[in-house]
């Protein structure tokens, strides 16, 4: 059952990522990332990882991915224009790529059996274990971030202000 | 151990966060009129109490903080105060060279200090995840940064460049910090070290170093990954190109030293021979892009790509040494660096007055100690004795050598030769006649902040090149901190 699970929505997420690609205009663009962030979701569930699947659909699928669609509709962004791109990038980029996957499917699967193997849904993280570790290991590292969030903020506003004249 | 307050070993990233907050809140209640130049000074202000907190953690007994996340050493406070000391310079040349009129100038220091913020924690961190974080707050405050002249073309196209290119690497960067914590359970360095030698996955280690190789490798523009270096140079205003070209890196050395001799030392023989390769190819590609260009701040550019790739041939001595000289060298060319691009945003000001060589004939002429000044700074970066870049140069190679690395001390030479090519080019433009047109008539009179600037930078190579023995000392204390603490345990 949740290995069925698993290849319905890891498919479904490739499928999504790849869609995401090869769309010409933003908003089916926008569409298929929230398949993708969704079905994400359910690949952490199967993980056991309840508190960030929710919060994977609350805050990616709907949060942000609202946000996204509005800003592309209020900018009533049309299709995009199709580039030839650089020979450069189809030369190196695709076989790179290849190489890239190739290599690291050789080592995860060259590995498999020291990596070892978990059992889909045995086991649920408890919000309690991982507020463990945000709130008291990695602190420092969670606090931090508030300053990440400022500097993005201050940045938006200083590209976004509206030149005086 | 642990009567050391938790505060204490981060109060320089406290003290600069809670300056950019203070300008964020008194800028905009500033009258409308006001010139935001004073929110400069009071940026400058906040880097030097937080330089003085960095010195004054030194006397602090070696620990960390926040569950072992935090880390004061003397390789801390030694890449500290140089950031420090690096923010510091490059404010002082915003606040000579950028418009009054400018309307987002108080948000310009603000995202300085925040981006010191993250670089300072790069260097203190001890936990990948801090460093992941302390870089991403640099990253993205450079980013902003580059776009800053949005009435350019090439100011926002300099901002998608780097912004893009940049989150790539990142994602690589994570990536590896995946594959490592996958191997070994655990993101704190020195456990990493520790569990790696039972680990039963080396390969997938080796995999997480290439990663994290990559990403680092973006950052400090090394070959293969800085074919962003020239365009975003070219399209950011030259105070911030300054900066970035300094600091981050500077930055992201400094984490690439813990990382490979604090967390992956039994990985050597793997990641030797990529360093090798990444440094003869930055040295060779840097230079060689180098005499092609006439634009002065692309030709800096393609420099420090070159600079990055002579830094790098140190990490391949595995030694107490290496591990000094990429420290030594990492100031040099903080000072010379930050110090000639002071003169660009002087001379070019912020909108590039002056962008091609041609442009800057006869600059000693008009304004003899700041062109000057640029002729030192240049004979620094060719590596002419009596000045940083000589001995930055010297330790380097000779701790490369002394590993048995001779090809890549012949590669250097090479490259050092091709170097004094096309600055001595730059120097003869700057002491020939200049034309009776020359855009260099508009030149202002220098200003304080940037007689300031200029004068630190002048002075810090003049010392590193004539009795560079303590700030050598101090890069030897910061290695041997590695290998105390292998020792200990």
């Amino acid at each position: 059952m949740h290995l069925v699970l698993f290849f319905i929505f890891g498919g479904l997420c490739v499928a999504g990522a790849l869609n995401l690609l090869l769309q010409r205009h933003p908003i089916n663009s926008a569409l298929s990332l929230i398949v993708v962030m969704s079905s994400l979701a359910v690949l952490y569930l199967l993980l056991g990882a309840e508190f960030l699947a929710a919060a994977q659909v609350i805050v990616y699928s709907g949060a942000i991915m609202v946000l996204f669609t509005f800003v592309i509709m209020l900018l009533n962004a049309g299709r995009e224009d199709r580039t030839h791109g650089s020979k450069a990038a189809y030369a190196l980029g695709f076989p790179g790529a290849a190489i890239l996957v190739s290599l690291l499917a050789y080592i995860f699967l060259s590995n498999s059996r020291e990596l070892g193997s978990a059992e889909l849904g045995a086991y649920i993280v408890s919000t309690g274990d991982l507020s463990n570790v945000l709130f008291r290991d990695l602190l420092l590292p969670f606090e931090v971030t508030s300053v990440l969030i400022l500097v993005a903020i201050l940045g938006a506003v200083a590209l976004a202000r509206k030149e005086e004249n | 151990m642990n009567t050391v307050p938790q505060i204490f070993r981060i109060l320089p990233e406290v003290i600069l966060t809670v300056t950019g907050v203070l300008i964020m809140l008194i800028e905009p209640v500033m009258p409308k009129s006001a010139s935001r130049k004073s929110m400069g000074w009071l940026s400058v202000l906040g880097t030097l109490a937080a330089l003085g907190a960095s010195l004054w953690q030194y006397q602090l007994p070696v620990g960390t903080a926040y569950f072992g996340t935090i880390q004061t050493d003397a390789f801390s406070v030694f890449f500290h105060v140089l950031i420090c000391s690096i923010v510091l310079v490059s404010l002082l040349a915003a606040i000579s060279s950028a418009p009054r009129e400018m309307d987002t100038l108080g948000e310009y220091f603000g995202l300085v200090v925040f981006g010191a913020v993250g670089m300072l924690f790069m260097t203190s961190a001890v936990e990948l995840l801090v460093v992941f974080i302390g870089l991403e707050i640099s990253s993205i405050s450079t980013y902003i940064l580059a776009a800053f002249r949005r009435k350019s073309a090439k100011g926002p196209e300099a901002g998608i460049k780097y912004l893009l290119l940049g989150s790539f690497a990142t994602a690589f960067f994570l990536y590896g910090i995946a594959m490592l914590f996958g191997a070994t359970g655990t993101t704190v360095i020195s456990q990493i070290a520790d569990r790696l030698g039972s680990s039963h996955l080396p390969l997938l280690a080796v995999a997480g170093l290439g990663m994290i190789l990559i990403g680092i490798g973006f950052k400090v523009s090394a070959a293969p990954f800085q074919v962003w270096t020239p365009d975003v140079y070219e399209g950011s205003p030259s105070p911030v190109v300054g900066l970035m070209s300094t600091a981050p890196k500077a930055a992201a050395f400094a984490v690439l030293l813990r990382i490979l001799y604090g967390a992956l030392p039994t990985l050597h023989e793997y990641w030797v021979p990529l360093l090798w390769w990444l440094s003869a190819l930055s040295m060779t590609v840097g230079n060689l892009g180098a005499l092609r260009q006439r634009n002065v701040k692309r030709l800096l550019a393609y420099s420090s790509i070159a600079h990055a790739g002579y830094l790098l041939a140190a990490f391949t001595a595995l030694s107490a040494d290496g591990i000094a000289a990429a420290s030594f060298y990492a100031v040099t060319y903080a000072a010379m660096n930050v110090g000639i691009f002071a003169v660009v945003s002087y001379a070019g000001g912020y909108d590039d007055r002056l962008t091609l060589i041609e442009d800057y004939r006869g600059l000693a002429y008009r304004a003899p100690v700041m062109g000057g000044a640029m002729a030192f700074f240049l004979m620094s970066l060719i590596g002419i004795p009596f000045t940083g870049g000589f001995f930055g140069k010297f330790y380097v190679f000779s701790a490369a050598l002394h590993s048995g690395f001779l090809w890549l001390g012949i590669i250097g030479l090479l490259n050092s030769g091709i170097g004094a090519f096309y600055y001595l080019r730059l120097i003869a433009a700057l002491y020939s006649k200049p034309s009776e047109a020359a855009p260099l008539n508009q030149i202002p009179r220098p200003s304080f902040a940037l007689l300031l600037g200029v004068f630190l930078t002048v002075a810090a190579t003049l010392i590193l090149g004539i009795v560079p023995g303590r700030v050598l000392a101090m890069a030897k204390a910061g290695a041997a901190t590695f290998y105390s603490v292998s020792a200990s345990k």
